[in-house]
């Protein structure tokens, strides 16, 4: 069946059952993999994409509820890889394997969408039903407060490690 | 991308010689390792381009530890270029590289010496190069940021000019090669950002799971719920009539059920379904009617498991694993004697990406695009499960999407070269997260029934522990051991640790700080009974343990694991031993910087646990700030973490990573995961029932390392297990409840 979808500002037409999830469609059809399958039920927000502006589990949402949908994936979130979360994420260097940084930082774009400075609390509420196995948290909380343009939040709460402190709290 | 000159540089040199080897991976695999120790080439590690851009190859499988910025890093260090000028690149598997492993934390120490003599080596033919092209002596010449200079006239040439000359010079002996002076260091010890970052943060193909290729087909591969059960009868033909299914088959596999599953067992019995997308497979797998053989794991459960720990305890051991002294006698005699039975379960490895593996099977060669970790291993088991000759065999490594132990094993690999045997095409397997964690090598579960006795003087004078686990006769499942000289061994003069074991028909494996993450727990909770017993600050009782300050000294007794330990630094064989002089260091030293002293001025509610431990070569103690809240709400504030992995940081933003992952990881491992069977089957599919930590719930974490004179070894895996009985002691400092049994949630708590 074929439908139609507008992923990263492009309209693409796409030959997919309408029940199939539209994390499959992207990766294996738009063949955009950015966006990734961590657990099939909306658990864990690797799949995190934005629909319409607002961050959707990508793995529990179908194809034909997206329909005509203008869809924001990792790719698509800026034209030149310069988001301000893109660009803090770097120099906060938050990815440890990384496989679920994309939808982190999905997630976080639409918190800044809404909440331009958010607090501690707004990151906990809006960025707890993203899973990181490897246990990147804190840097992911530095990187959008720095991303917000903050200067101080947790990013302060640097490591103190012997003889290299200076060098750490440059990161 | 355009390479001047391949062969830029050669260098022999048997610098992988003694260096490389490991006893946790098994000594089949270390036979293997042997064969493949050729000289080392920094050619294939080290490529120039005429503009002067340096690509520096990574060996080891990267999961997200951080090995493709150290290796690299110390190779730049010795070749004297600017990090900004480095490019990295993934080695594919192959033995021009040596050993490509990740695991065990081995890789700090297993390269500190031989990535720096191939930077080294190449500097110098660099700079042999130049002089000659001058015609002055190689003395008068230095390096620096990607230049050679001559001293005197200030003359000064760029390495890409100098490629292909450097090329021609003689290769300087490996074991002549002078290494830098870790004061002159310009790249090791600063903070370098992760090099796939760019593309991690625009959504670039990096994993496995991203692979895509002409032609290439999906696939699912459905075992039986039940480990080992085999395939009776199933609806294939239907199946193959669902729409994009190109092909439904049953593999019947060579797996051997038996009362010890050891290592990779090899391929599982199932049945493959392969669709042009992997959605239809999935689709087509809700139609799959399987008629199982269960088999045997079929009677298995937790529960069982426990009432035979339980019933093992009270009989005579099976075997005893270490006896100094007369434990029994001391028992008798103690003036304070406790008793405690410990247990911790199954856990799987969850990693987010779920085991995936592309394969392409094309007149007789098998390509292999896979995540795993130990590259060598699933090569001989494709091998060996396949027909297929290992040189027929080629494999190209990808990040791995988390690992912490799981990617050790093949078995993923095993299934796609298997299906794609079949059909002809490139095949991208992929488990659903549901196959993924039930069909896991899991960290065993474990029994401790311990008793202890400390004297008046509140010196631990007796412990004797029953250790029950999994294997049959002398042998233990995978990872589901105990060392006899497991930590207090040869710290207390009656000593006696017994062992029973019952058979266990499921896979069993190595996760991150394998026996640390569980045994861990289990010592320093019931340290801490005794500190408490013998009426003494649970740091002030430790210290005295390790015989601080008076007695300081290598405990020549207290070997650490032998698992744990490469020769990495030969005739270095007195720094092997447990180190005491290190432990109560990083001991002390976490105590002054949590303000341990001054505890009971924290709020009612709150309060602190201290736990260390020595594992993977790295000495780590933590204390723990926790609070609980009315209902059991458990809130950690905070954790110190002080470690000494010897000498150098050798990327500290990575080193501090690796730390903070490891608490967190410790704390979701604490709390909430646990991995239980019933009739066989494993019960929790997915992380709603093996619960991650979320940020909110994540502590402050304060990172310190003390630099002490010891070649640098790993931080993948030391900073988390004493994260586990941190909190535990503090809760029991705060409720007076002591936790014996993990999960926690299975005591009545939660995160607040």
């Amino acid at each position: 069946m074929a439908t139609k979808l507008i992923v990263n500002g492009r309209e693409t037409t796409v030959d997919a059952s309408g029940d199939t999830p539209l994390l499959w469609v992207l990766r294996d059809v738009v063949k955009l993999t950015g966006t990734k399958y961590g657990c099939g039920i909306g658990q864990c927000g690797a799949c995190t994409v934005h629909v319409n502006g607002q961050p959707q589990r990508s793995c529990i949402t179908p194809l034909s509820a997206a329909a005509n949908a203008k869809i924001t994936t990792i790719e698509g979130i800026s034209p030149d890889g310069k988001h301000p979360l893109q660009i803090a994420w770097q120099e906060v260097d938050v990815p440890q394997c990384g496989y679920c940084q994309a939808g982190q930082i999905m997630t976080a774009a639409a918190l800044l969408a809404k909440h331009p400075k958010p607090s501690d609390a707004d990151i906990d509420t809006a960025m707890s039903g993203n899973l990181c196995r490897c246990g990147t948290y804190l840097r992911i909380r530095a990187a959008i407060h720095k991303a917000a343009g903050m200067s101080n939040g947790a990013h302060a709460q640097r490591a103190a490690l012997i003889g290299i402190t200076t060098e750490t709290e440059a990161l | 991308m355009v390479v001047t000159r391949r062969n830029f540089l050669h260098v022999s040199a048997l610098s992988g010689g003694s260096l490389l080897l490991g006893t946790f991976i098994g000594p089949k695999a270390r036979a293997q390792q042997q064969r493949q120790q050729a000289p080392l080439d920094p050619n294939t590690f080290i490529r120039i381009d005429a503009d002067g851009t340096v690509t520096l190859i990574s060996r080891n499988p990267e999961i997200g530890q951080g090995i493709k910025n150290m290796l690299p890093m110390l190779i730049a260090e010795e070749l004297e270029v600017d990090w900004k000028q480095v490019k990295v690149e993934q080695a594919d598997f192959s033995e021009k590289y040596g050993t490509q492993t990740t695991g065990g934390s081995r890789a700090a120490s297993n390269n500190w010496i031989p990535m720096r003599q191939v930077g080294a080596a190449g500097k110098m033919m660099l700079i042999a190069a130049a002089a000659k092209q001058w015609g002055v002596p190689e003395s008068e010449c230095y390096a620096a940021k990607g230049r050679v200079y001559h001293r005197s006239t200030d003359r000064s040439l760029g390495y890409g000019q100098l490629a292909a000359t450097a090329a021609t010079m003689p290769p300087p002996d490996m074991n002549s090669v002078k290494l830098k002076a870790a004061t002159d260091f310009k790249v090791i010890g600063t903070p370098t950002t992760g090099v796939d970052v760019p593309q991690i943060v625009t959504g670039k193909p990096l994993y496995a799971i991203d692979i895509t290729l002409p032609e290439m087909l999906y696939a699912q591969y459905v075992k039986c719920p039940v480990f080992g059960g085999k395939v009776v009868t199933a609806n294939l033909d239907e199946i193959s009539k669902m729409p994009g299914v190109r092909h439904a088959f049953v593999l019947e596999g060579k797996v051997k059920v038996g009362p010890l599953i050891e290592g990779d067992p090899g391929l599982e019995p199932g049945v493959a379904i392969v669709a042009d997308t992997w959605w239809q497979a999935n689709v087509a797998r809700q139609k799959l009617k399987v008629e199982w053989n269960e088999g045997p794991a079929a009677q298995q459960s937790s529960a069982e498991f426990q009432r035979r720990a339980d019933e093992l305890s009270k009989q005579p051991a099976q075997r005893v694993l270490k006896n100094d002294g007369d434990v029994d006698k001391a028992l008798g005699n103690g003036a304070h004697v406790i008793e405690g039975a410990y247990s911790y379960p199954f856990i799987s490895h969850a990693p987010l990406e779920p085991r995936t593996c592309t394969a392409h099977f094309k007149n007789g060669k098998l390509e292999i695009w896979s995540n795993t970790q130990l590259p060598a291993r699933g090569r001989t088991l494709v091998a060996s499960n396949l027909g297929i000759a290992e040189n027929d065999i080629t494999i190209h490594l990808f990040r791995a999407g988390g690992s912490f132990g799981r990617g050790l094993t093949n078995d993923y690999m095993v299934e796609a070269g298997a299906i794609a045997q079949k059909v002809g095409v490139p095949v991208k397997l992929l488990w659903t997260r549901e196959d993924d964690m039930t069909h896991d090598y899991y960290r065993p579960g474990g029994f401790h029934y311990l008793k202890g006795a400390v004297d008046d003087s509140g010196n631990l004078v007796a412990w004797h522990n029953h250790f029950v686990s999994f294997g049959e006769g002398e042998k233990f499942s995978s990872s589901a051991q105990i060392q006899p000289g497991e930590f207090p061994a040869g710290f207390v003069p009656n000593f006696r640790t017994d062992a029973s074991v019952m058979p266990l028909m499921l896979k069993t494996g190595a996760l991150r700080a394998p026996g640390a993450n569980s045994q861990a727990f289990v010592m320093q909770s019931f340290i801490d009974e005794l500190a408490y017993a013998a009426k003494m600050d649970p740091v002030d009782f430790r210290l005295q343990l390790l015989g601080q300050p008076a007695k300081s000294k290598v405990n020549e007794a207290a070997k650490p694991k032998v698992e744990n330990e490469p020769a990495y630094h030969p005739g270095d064989k007195a720094k092997q031993a447990y180190d005491t002089v290190r432990m109560a260091k990083v001991l002390q030293t976490v105590a002054e910087r949590s303000n341990w002293a001054q505890r009971s001025k924290l709020p009612k509610g709150t309060g602190m646990g201290v736990a260390f431990h020595y594992s993977f070569q790295g000495y780590f103690a933590h204390v723990a700030e926790v609070t609980v809240l009315p209902g059991n709400k458990l809130k950690v504030n905070k954790l110190w973490v002080c470690g000494d992995v010897g000498s150098q940081i050798i990327n500290p933003s990575g080193a501090e990573a690796q730390v903070q992952g490891g608490v967190i990881d410790g704390l979701s491992e604490l709390m909430h995961q646990e991995i239980t069977l019933e009739n066989g089957r494993v019960v929790q599919t997915n992380y709603n029932q093996h619960q991650l930590m979320a940020l909110r719930q994540a502590p402050q974490v304060d990172v310190h390392f003390i630099p002490t004179d010891h070649s640098p070894t790993g931080l993948g895996e030391p900073s988390l297990p004493p994260v586990l009985p941190a909190v535990a002691n503090a809760i029991f400092a705060i409720t007076g409840q002591r936790i014996r049994a993990l999960p926690l949630y299975k005591s009545g708590f939660s995160w607040a």
